[in-house]
């Protein structure tokens, strides 16, 4: 075999990785790559159904309950971007920093009757940190324009309600 | 008084860095005996000013020194002490500080071992330490400092994050810090080598324990954060495929790589150009990745700062390292003559195979892990990619490793034949079919598979051993004889493979875990995987800085008691925060996981896993590591270890 071809074979080889990368990646971009929306973007173009995405906003104050689904406990809330409301449904546990008018992110899909069936919930933040999605989400809503000072505290978000 | 004297430590640790850099870089150009003499000197300082910030920055945490901004704002009186004194690295600013204090100890070591290098390429190499640390340690003093005061000092501090108090939180970032910030060392040899023009098998010898020892780190430290978030967040996963989980997995795919790629250079003189570009994009992703993660740029639970000031200066900074060390690259890296040809088929294509798919990997979870800041940066769309997609992409291209690792080490150096391996490893292959067999039988498809590659991997890691000790096939005796002989790396080697594969028969045992949400009151039984969870009691304890719910649970099989679990909930009154602390019970086959949650009306909401072969996944880390610690005691790796005698004084 002479130097040439030996070059060319790991030349092929390289290719022949980085394509099979790319490839891979392409596809699976096509099909998993999981967009976040607010229940306002929800409510404007629905995804289809079956499709996962990330839904943020706040959850409604005194929205949360939780009742038994074949055995299971399910819990159901309504998560608002200070506009449009959807109802949550999630069974398992809800994480420790889940409160009623605080952010929250849910990855799930929505269901025939409009509602948002979540396989994971995060509540990732504290007191005073409201995650960066959730706070975009509420500009976009005109719920809280940066340009009149910084956003409230968390925890007075407890009044929003959706309004009009 | 304490916090004065580590800010100055720390401000003379800076100019050490400084003065190292210059020194070590400016000896070497103009081949000053003097200079390059000094530079060990110089690293040593360094190293001990350090030392002395961060035991100052411990100390003011130790005795609650609330006029310290970090400490207040990380600490409190009612800590535990392990914590006071760990949580000064679980912040951004001590973090930073840990960062450094690592490199520092890396420059350090490379004074103390390096007496038998060349001393231009000595001084080199702590000219590019030493600038490198220059460049962080002056981030730290300018926008992280953690030693600013506050005045009136605040009678009690912050607290620090309840998720953090955990004894896991102790070693994690040490260990994991010692694997990104030890490929600051093949980094710098490689910037060193091409200033220099000039590489050959010695500078392999030198890089590969270096990687190697940052790899055996990298591999625990990312083990280690895996089994905490498994026994801390109680989500009962072992890898979220979050950004930082990422950044810490994309220098250990390449790490792995230029292990590997430096013993061809070492044996071969051949993959020069490659393994210096793999250096450095180790060491580039080792800093990218915890950079980008500390500065918020990516979206993470790990995100402790939102400063722009900050993001800017380490941008600016990443810049600087990575950019002027690939421009290095392009301008000379063709000085740099490769050495010895090989034909496809050999033992350097399948280091050459091992590779190209390793940086396939690390190619597509870096894709997934930047595009969705980018696209939000530059397109505006807020996306997010998860699991399913690095499922998706990651597995199909690990496969190919998994199936050559196991025999790739039978191949010989220069031209192979692909024949001897089947001869030599059949039995492996027939074993692993017929595990695979049996699983397909009883479970999903990739479950099986993916046992039967671990049946091939744990099993044909050790082919070559068996190969060269003619076990089974010689007298005892004489493959006793034989193995003696053997050389350590090639046990390291088959030891570090198997491990991979126990990591892989724990994954999948795992992906075969069941679980179960229930809402039980005292007295409630539920059947899950073969056991019987039985909830007893549910009740009220103190903690030192906590009020903790525990739920005490009895779990039988078939009416014999196995294990009282108590998973608790802990509320932290000073953060307002709840966190929960899960119930664990392994017998290394198996683990009994059970997490609890909310109560109402007496009735409180368990979630019980049963999760078979969970804990070989880190398990098989520590195998990995260990394997590579072992192929560190190889003799031949140890180069001039017979001069290092004669130097009887410690250097200053």
């Amino acid at each position: 075999m002479t130097r040439k071809m030996r070059r060319l074979s790991v030349i092929l080889a390289c290719g022949a990785g980085l394509g099979s990368a790319s490839a891979l990646t392409l596809s699976a971009f096509s099909d998993n790559l999981v967009f976040f929306m607010s229940p306002g973007d929800i409510a404007t173009h629905a995804p289809a159904p079956g499709r996962t995405i990330r839904l943020g906003g706040l959850v409604q104050a005194k929205s949360l309950r939780v009742d038994k689904q074949d055995g299971e406990p399910v819990a159901r809330f309504v998560v608002t971007d200070g506009r449009t409301t959807i109802p949550v449904s999630y069974t398992g546990i809800l994480p420790d920093l889940f409160r009623e008018g605080q952010g929250v992110v849910a990855l799930g899909t929505i269901q025939p009757d409009h509602s948002f069936r979540a396989q994971e919930v995060l509540a990732k933040h504290d007191e005073t940190y409201m995650p960066k999605d959730v706070a975009d989400a509420l500009k976009r809503s005109g719920h809280w324009n940066p340009a009149q000072g910084p956003a409230p505290p968390a925890s007075t978000w407890n009044s929003v309600t959706a309004s009009r | 008084m304490i916090p004065e004297l580590g800010h100055f430590a720390l401000a003379l640790a800076c100019a050490f860095a400084f003065a190292q850099a210059i020194v070590g870089l400016w000896g070497a150009h103009r081949r000053d005996m003097r200079l390059m003499a000094a530079t060990p000197g110089l690293a040593v300082g360094q190293l001990l000013a350090l030392a002395g910030a961060s035991l100052a920055l411990v100390l003011a945490s130790a005795w609650d020194d609330f006029s310290v901004v970090n400490v207040a704002e990380n600490s409190a009186v009612a800590k535990p002490l392990l914590y006071k004194i760990t949580g000064t690295w679980g912040n951004h600013e001590g973090s930073i500080l840990l960062w450094g204090l690592i490199l520092g100890i890396c420059g350090g070591l490379v004074s103390v071992f390096g007496r038998t290098l060349p001393s231009a390429l000595r001084a080199r190499v702590l000219g590019v330490l030493g600038g490198t640390s220059a460049g962080f340690l002056l981030f730290c003093l300018t926008t992280s400092n953690p030693f600013w005061r506050s005045w009136p000092a605040p009678a009690d501090g912050r607290g620090m994050n309840p998720l953090l108090q955990d004894p896991g939180l102790a070693f994690h970032p040490p260990v994991l810090y010692m694997g990104y910030v030890g490929f600051a060392v093949p980094f710098a040899f490689a910037v060193a080598a091409l200033l220099e023009g000039r590489i050959d098998a010695a500078w392999g010898r030198w890089v590969r324990p270096w990687a190697l020892v940052s790899w055996c780190f990298l591999t625990c430290g990312i083990a280690m954060g895996s089994w905490w978030a498994y026994y801390e967040l109680g989500w009962g996963g072992y890898w979220f495929w979050d950004p930082v989980e990422n950044a810490s997995l994309m220098p250990w795919l390449t790490g792995t790589a230029l292990v590997h790629s430096a013993i061809v250079v070492e044996k071969r003189e051949s993959l020069k150009i490659w393994t210096v570009l793999l250096a450095i994009g180790t060491f580039s992703l080792s800093l990218s990745g915890t950079f980008l993660v500390r500065s918020g740029i990516l979206n993470s639970v790990h995100a402790f700062a939102n400063d722009p000031a900050r993001g800017i200066f380490i941008l600016g900074l990443l810049g600087l390292v990575i950019g002027g060390s690939l421009l290095l690259f392009a301008l000379r890296a063709p000085l740099l003559r490769s050495g010895g040809v090989f034909a496809p088929v050999s033992r350097e294509g399948g280091l050459v195979l091992n590779n190209i798919f390793l940086c396939s990997i690390c190619a597509v979870v870096i894709v997934g892990t930047m595009y969705p800041p980018f696209a939000d940066l530059l397109l505006g769309q807020k996306i997010s990619v998860g699991a399913p997609f690095f499922n998706a992409t990651v597995l199909p291209l690990a496969i190919p490793v998994f199936l050559a690792m196991a025999v790739g080490p039978l191949l010989p150096w220069k031209r192979g034949r692909l024949m001897p391996l089947v001869t030599h490893a059949w039995w492996a292959a027939l074993a692993a079919v017929a595990v695979g067999g049996v699983c397909a039988g009883n479970m999903a498809v990739l479950p099986a598979l993916a046992f039967g590659a671990a049946t091939w991997l744990i099993l044909g890691s050790f082919s070559e051993v068996i190969e060269r000790t003619l076990l089974f096939r010689a007298p005892v005796a004489n493959s006793v004889r034989r193995a003696r002989g053997l050389p350590v790396a090639v046990l390291g080697a088959a030891i570090a493979h198997a491990g991979m594969g126990v990591t892989i028969a724990g994954i999948a045992g795992m992906s075969l875990s069941s679980n179960k949400i229930v809402e039980a009151k005292p007295g409630d039984q539920f059947k899950l995987g073969g056991y019987e969870f039985t909830l007893l009691s549910l009740s009220s304890e103190p903690g030192p800085n906590f009020a903790s719910r525990v739920a005490s649970i009895e779990v039988t099989q078939g009416g014999t008691p196995v294990a009282i679990m108590r998973p608790s909930k802990r509320n932290f009154a000073s953060q307002n925060q709840t966190t929960s602390d899960v119930a664990i019970r392994t017998n290394f086959l198996r683990d009994l996981y059970v997490v609890l949650g909310d109560e109402r009306d007496g009735q409180a909401v368990l979630r019980l896993h049963v999760n078979p072969l969970a804990p070989w996944i880190w398990l098989g880390a520590l195998v990995m590591a260990a394997g590579g610690a072992l192929s560190l005691a190889d003799r031949r790796l140890r180069v001039g270890a017979p001069s290092r005698l004669r130097a009887g004084a410690v250097p200053a």
